[in-house]
């Protein structure tokens, strides 16, 4: 067994694209549920819409990259436009069934076939990085520390994500600070006495649910760029549940919930996912085959969650005395 | 602890208001602040409030009493546009305020309280009490990124809001979550987070209900201070004692329409009243104790109906 290759890759996934675009998707899920009490089950949809922003503005209108993010962030005000204006008035529930239908929506139209010609069907697109790689200051190599590295693509893509994450983090801190903070707080609690109190709850909702989306995008361009391509598949409702997992793990309305959440979450299951790899290679498992791997460690994530939801309802940086509060 | 046993100005004020008035459900005021006509809500077959015509005079305390399930807590909510009537019209100030968000009839001066009380449970208590401020910087979401812009605004709501708090004695509880407060506690606590608002007409949803004897009284001198703020008052409460003490009108409302109005130490004695209360068990008192209590106010009602001949 190949116990230095677990322990590197393993390592490398506590930092690694899929971790810090999660971690982004997470952010925003916890501005949506874990401050606000919204639930939006569509965040899969935010971070499709701004990829395939970016991917079809400059593979299929042939602009320039600057302008497909830009695209991509309005495409995103755009949605949760969309999505809050009909549903944000009424009852929680009916936000998280709107928003999970039109993840959906979204997903099978990038991926269909008439639409080929646009978003490329389930291929996806690819080829619309280079603008970005164009302003790469890390010339060709491997970087990092000891064994664990990447190359200079990766580093890059890196470095933007996690300054994307500090960024959110930061943004959170100090609105979570401020008055603002409070009324969204206060509507998780009870949208009723805040109305009462003279605070517009749409309005508040709206604005919590277009930043949420947003810092999510920022996620949707990490993978696009981490990966230099886009697929609709990528955007597919299991992103959300993650991100709710990750949300939830780290503990909800923490602001570096998320990040630690994220990182824990990958960290696991790569791990796992490695060791069982290992372990069948080395016939030390036979009862299942590499390729049931995927699906093994599905179950486990589920598995993880309601211990958690058991044992540690406020997740890892909750504060139990708040959680307490729901039983009186 | 409150100057409110010798008559002060705005009580005097209020009274002389009220003196000469008809006592007549419906019957117009000298100077209202709010005006209610032809408000209808109901629930399915239910009519829960169908109110003709009711005046709230400016500057006094009103209390609004009927049995249970009379359309008193619906009829709030139609007022502060938490459910939207069938039909009617009403203006405060002046100003039409059906149709009006929640929100904004908060922020016109109209604020409530719940019957089942809304204290935000994992707020603090200053929290809870900050967010009542009306028109605050922060609350923008590009201001809320420079503290710069609203700390100052900030340090003054806080300093207004101890204050509060130390007058319906929470002080201590200032850094507590709201949801380890008591149920009496959480009352005071609504209350005084509804003053943040800076009212002009507060309507308070059974303030008392859950509230010991001791600290009832201090909650009733805070809502005589609210009178001597200038503030007009209309609360909803079940307690007759209270409400002799304390208001200086009473309106009755019974099966969703005004029944009765009038001076509270008359109003219990008027036979619509007592027909509403008693209903169907009128002529049969269930015990000892509302046996007398009927006599004496019948033999009331008498009184002042032989006082009112000689007067004559
Ligand atoms: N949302 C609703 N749906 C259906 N019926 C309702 C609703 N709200 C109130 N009602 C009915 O309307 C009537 C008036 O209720 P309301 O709560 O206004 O009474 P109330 O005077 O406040 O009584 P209490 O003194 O017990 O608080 C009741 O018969 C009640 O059942
Ligand atoms: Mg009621």
């Amino acid at each position: 067994m190949d116990w230095f290759n677990i322990m590197v890759t393993t390592v490398e996934a506590a930092v690694g694209v899929e971790t810090v675009f999660y971690m982004l998707a997470a952010i925003g899920i916890n501005l949506h549920f874990g401050y606000t009490g919204l639930l939006n089950f569509g965040q899969a949809a935010f971070l499709g819409v701004a990829a395939y922003g970016l991917a079809v503005t400059v593979v299929t209108i042939g602009l320039p990259f600057w302008v497909g993010i830009g695209i991509g962030l309005a495409s995103v005000i755009l949605l949760a436009l969309l999505l809050g204006i009909p549903t944000l008035r009424l009852r929680a529930d009916y936000l998280a069934i709107v928003t999970i239908a039109a993840a959906e929506i979204v997903r099978l139209i990038f991926r269909s076939v008439t639409f080929k010609d646009y978003f490329g069907g389930s291929d996806g697109r690819y080829g619309f990085s280079e603008g970005f790689f164009a302003m790469n200051p890390f010339s060709k190599g491997e970087y990092g520390i000891g064994p664990f590295t990447f190359n200079e693509r990766v580093t890059w893509v890196l470095l933007i994500g996690w300054i994307l994450v500090g960024l959110s983090c930061l943004v959170i801190y100090m609105l979570m600070k401020s008055p603002w903070g409070r009324v969204l707080k206060a509507i998780r609690e009870d949208e009723e006495a805040v109305r009462a109190l003279g605070k517009n709850v749409f309005s508040y909702k709206m604005q919590s649910l277009i930043l949420g989306g947003l810092i999510g995008s920022f996620g949707g361009y990490i993978y696009a760029l981490g990966y230099a391509s886009v697929q609709p598949d990528a955007f597919s409702t299991e992103l959300t549940f993650y991100a709710y997992t990750i949300v939830i793990l780290g503990g909800a309305a923490r602001v570096f919930g998320p990040v630690v959440g994220s990182m824990i979450f990958w960290v696991l299951l790569v791990f796992i996912g490695n060791l069982l790899n290992e372990l069948i290679e080395a016939q030390y498992i036979t009862w299942m085959s590499v390729n049931q791997i995927g699906a093994f460690r599905f179950m486990l994530v589920g598995l993880g969650l309601v211990l958690l939801l058991v044992f540690r309802p406020q997740g890892i940086f909750g504060d139990k005395r708040e959680i307490a509060l729901d039983a009186r | 602890m409150h100057a409110e046993t010798k008559p002060t100005d705005h009580k005097a004020a209020a009274l002389a208001a009220f003196k000469d008035l008809q006592r007549e459900p419906g019957v117009t005021k000298p100077d209202p602040i709010l005006v209610v006509d032809n408000v209808v809500r109901r629930f399915g077959g239910l009519t829960a409030v169908d109110v003709k015509h009711v005046e709230i005079q400016r500057g006094s305390i009103t209390a609004l009493i009927g049995p249970n399930g009379a359309g008193k807590t619906t009829f709030f909510n139609q007022l502060t546009g938490f459910d939207t009537a069938d039909a009617g019209e009403w203006t405060f100030n002046g100003s039409r305020m059906n149709g009006v968000a929640a929100h904004k009839v908060a922020r016109s001066g109209m604020v409530r309280t719940f019957q089942l009380t809304k204290a935000l449970s994992k707020l603090t208590v200053i929290e809870n009490m900050r967010l009542g401020a009306q028109n605050q910087k922060g609350e923008s979401f590009f201001r809320a990124l420079l503290p710069s812009s609203w700390r100052a605004q900030e340090d003054e709501i806080t300093a207004r809001a101890d204050e509060l708090l130390a007058r319906f004695k929470l002080d201590a509880k200032r850094e507590d979550f709201a949801g380890s407060l008591s149920g009496g506690q959480r009352k005071l606590l609504e209350m005084a987070r509804a003053l943040m608002v800076r009212p002009e007409l507060v309507m308070l949803d059974e303030p008392m209900a859950g509230v010991n004897p001791a600290l009832t009284q201090s909650l009733l001198g805070h809502v005589k201070d609210l009178r001597e703020q200038g503030m007009t008052v209309l609360f909803v409460e079940h307690d007759m004692d209270m409400v002799r003490d304390i208001s200086d009108w009473v309106i009755v409302m019974a099966q969703g329409t005004v029944i009765a109005e009038g001076p509270p130490d008359t109003i219990m004695s008027d036979a619509r009243v007592i027909d509403a209360y008693l209903g169907a068990h009128h002529d049969a008192p269930l015990s000892e104790e509302e046996l007398e209590e009927q006599l004496q106010e019948a033999e009331a009602a008498l009184e002042a109906e032989v006082e009112e001949e000689a007067g004559k």
